[in-house]
């Protein structure tokens, strides 16, 4: 449901005032630990973030898409690694339970996920499936009681502190591809799950991502999630909503660099004055603003036409490959922008540089948003 | 025990306060208001109470602009259970203030009143005091700590040099000061939930009060420019200075 203007406003003051007195000050100390303080995600459980898009009757807030976006907008003013945290239970992880669970696996999982006593993931790539995830190898036989799944996951967000994956697996060997591939909901608890060491990785430090391994897990069949078969699907539609809230917080993490840039080049003074009044420096800085804008009106737009049930496939991955490159030059303008601090640690810049690159990759990596907007476009006519 | 909280309507403590051109007062166009940094905490307090089954029901009453309706929404989304505001366009004096709250207590019968000692536009640091009077209840100012027992208040005050416990018989008016509490983020599903708590718009009229203003501001003028400080080389020069310059050891 929509919310009203005023409650829309409360919301997003709420979340910014949290964004700005609780999360920025620690951006570099999670960066150094590699790990969001616990006080901070008991904090981000109660003011209701684990449970954005999860439905009212549930227990979570039930967002329109557009309402979503401008939350997540807010968010993204901070330190990537703090929405990590709550990300898969608003996104990739919940989603696949809300669009195809059945009322008694939503019954089950999403008050708990709303609330963010249950964290989750979602483990479609793996090692020999990454961009061409209809490929999955993971199997999920049936074996007349259960499905036994067998195969490696990779790269899977929160696996470490997750208590529920949503998991592709092959259930019919004899199709290749995406029709072969059913989803399932998978306990952290099922004998036989196994999780590793998180990564390390080039940015997003206080994020975890492990490989997920199945050996002979066993599941049975009121955990399959939609129809045998139905798991690519599943797994598509999932991304493609996501792709909104990804878009969205690029552009808040945009808006962020942007007032670090509008607060050093109004300081910073080489050859007696500020930076911002050289002309090279006001072209950078303009374009970064007005990218940031296009791309916040892309995701907007998007999200306003997905909640009046249109098809938005294009849009959504016109958003996402928009916004996720857009992020990556205003980042790359900050650290010029800076100089020599924007490459020292101290000042932040550089951490969000590396934060931002991961954006052009998951959830669909810019080629493939290409493929699918050209795809649509053949489709579509238009 | 029903428990009032009287609510401001503020300048966010964030922006930076700049002066009317001609010296009336403070320019407000545009800027984000918010609630008062002490009623907050005094919200707080009374949500806490709540909490702990000391106090029943919050009501939060709110003197201001339709604007003001919004404070009260936040204290609704804190935890307070509904709303009165009493819609007064002109700027209003601790007095008529005064006032109106004392016809709602008539109305109300709260057992305790909260709130904040002052708030951060005048600081006028009035309104609490003059209640208590009007109504003729015992107050407890600048509280640090309140503590509900039977029918009274011991309350922990900040007063210069130290701490002073006082305990107050109930019905009381109790102001808050800034270590009593940390106020909560009013969290999201609250917020939503905010919005089907009710508010009861009044006016001063309907309590028979007249708000004409008594006072007169001659003029609002910016604080003096801080001036430049002065770099020393030595520890020994600082001392020197601190000694025989600032008098200060
Ligand atoms: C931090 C992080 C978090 C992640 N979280 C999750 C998660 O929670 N769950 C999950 O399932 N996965 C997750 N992933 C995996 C992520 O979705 C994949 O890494 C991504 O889909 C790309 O797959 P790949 O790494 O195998 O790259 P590849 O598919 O090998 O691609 C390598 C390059 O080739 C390009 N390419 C591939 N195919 C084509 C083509 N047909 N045309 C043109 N170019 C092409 C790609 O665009 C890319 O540039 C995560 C990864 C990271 C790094």
């Amino acid at each position: 449901m929509a919310l009203d203007a005023q409650t829309r406003a409360e919301f997003i003051a709420a979340v910014r005032r949290f964004v700005e007195e609780r999360l920025r000050p620690l951006e570099a100390q999670v960066a150094d630990e590699d790990a969001v303080p616990e006080e901070v995600v008991a904090d981000m459980k109660a003011l209701g973030l684990y449970g954005l898009s999860i439905p009212e009757e549930y227990g979570g807030l039930g967002l329109s898409m557009e309402d979503e976006c401008l939350v997540a907008m807010e968010l993204g003013r901070c330190s990537p690694a703090f929405r990590s945290c709550f990300g898969t239970n608003v996104g990739i992880g919940s989603q696949g339970l809300v669009m195809f669970g059945t009322p008694e696996q939503k019954a089950h999982y999403l008050p708990g996920i709303a609330s963010g006593e249950i964290v989750t993931s979602f483990a479609l790539t793996e090692p020999e499936a990454g961009s061409d995830s209809g490929s999955v190898r993971t199997q999920a036989i049936w074996n007349g009681e259960h499905y036994v799944l067998k195969g490696s996951k990779r790269y899977i967000t929160n696996a470490n502190k997750a208590s529920l994956f949503t998991v592709m697996a092959r259930t019919n060997p004899d199709v290749k591809g995406g029709g072969g591939v059913s989803a399932f909901l998978v306990p952290r608890s099922s004998p036989g799950l196994s999780v590793g060491k998180p990564e390390k990785k080039m940015g997003q430090q206080g994020a975890h991502i492990c490989d997920v391994h199945f050996d002979d897990v066993r599941v049975g069949p009121e955990l399959r999630l939609g129809a045998e078969g139905e798991g690519f699907k599943v797994a598509m539609q999932v991304l493609d909503r996501g792709r909104l809230h990804i878009a969205s917080v690029c552009v808040g993490v945009a808006q962020r660099l942007i007032e670090e840039i509008i607060a050093y080049a109004g300081a910073r003074k080489q050859f007696g004055q500020p930076l911002a009044n050289f002309q090279m420096v006001q072209a950078q800085m303009a374009d970064c603003k007005t990218e940031a804008y296009a791309a916040r009106c892309m995701a907007l737009d998007a999200a306003r036409r997905r909640d009046a049930g249109d098809n938005v496939v294009l849009e959504c991955s016109a958003s996402k490959l928009y916004a996720s490159e857009m992020v990556g030059r205003v980042a790359d303008r900050a650290v010029q922008i800076f100089g020599g601090a924007g490459y020292v640690a101290d000042y932040g810049i550089e951490r969000f540089y590396r934060d931002v690159r991961i954006f052009r990759i998951y959830e669909g990596a810019s080629e493939i948003q290409r493929l699918i907007i050209a795809r649509e476009m053949m489709k579509q006519g238009v | 025990m029903k428990v009032l909280v009287p609510v401001k309507r503020v300048l966010d403590y964030n922006l930076k306060v700049r002066v009317k051109p001609d010296q009336s007062g403070v320019d407000l166009s545009n800027l984000k208001m918010s609630m008062n940094p002490f009623c907050e905490i005094a919200v707080e307090e009374a949500v806490r109470l709540k909490e702990k089954g000391a106090a029943t029901e919050i009501v939060a009453v709110s003197i201001g602009p339709d604007q003001a309706q919004e404070t009260i929404r936040t204290a609704l989304a804190m935890g307070a259970d509904r709303g009165i505001l009493v819609k007064a366009d002109a700027e209003m004096e601790p007095l008529a203030v005064a006032k109106i709250l004392e016809a709602v207590v008539a109305e109300e019968a709260p057992g305790l009143v909260i709130l904040g000692k002052q708030a951060i536009d005048d600081d006028s640091n009035q309104t609490g005091q003059m209640l208590a009077a009007l109504l003729d209840w015992p107050q407890a100012t600048f509280a640090s700590q309140i503590t509900l027992d039977g029918g009274k208040a011991t309350v922990v005050r900040e007063v210069d040099g130290g701490l002073q416990t006082v305990a107050v018989e109930l019905p009381a008016v109790v102001t808050t000061d800034l270590r009593l509490n940390e106020p909560r983020y009013a969290s999201l599903p609250n917020i939503m939930k905010a919005k089907k708590k009710p508010i009861d718009l009044k006016t001063p009229a309907d309590y028979g009060v007249d708000a004409a203003p008594r006072l007169q501001v001659v003029k609002v003028t910016e604080p003096p420019k801080r001036q430049g400080g002065a770099k020393v080389k030595t520890v020994d020069e600082l001392v020197d200075k601190l000694k025989n310059e600032a008098g200060v050891l």
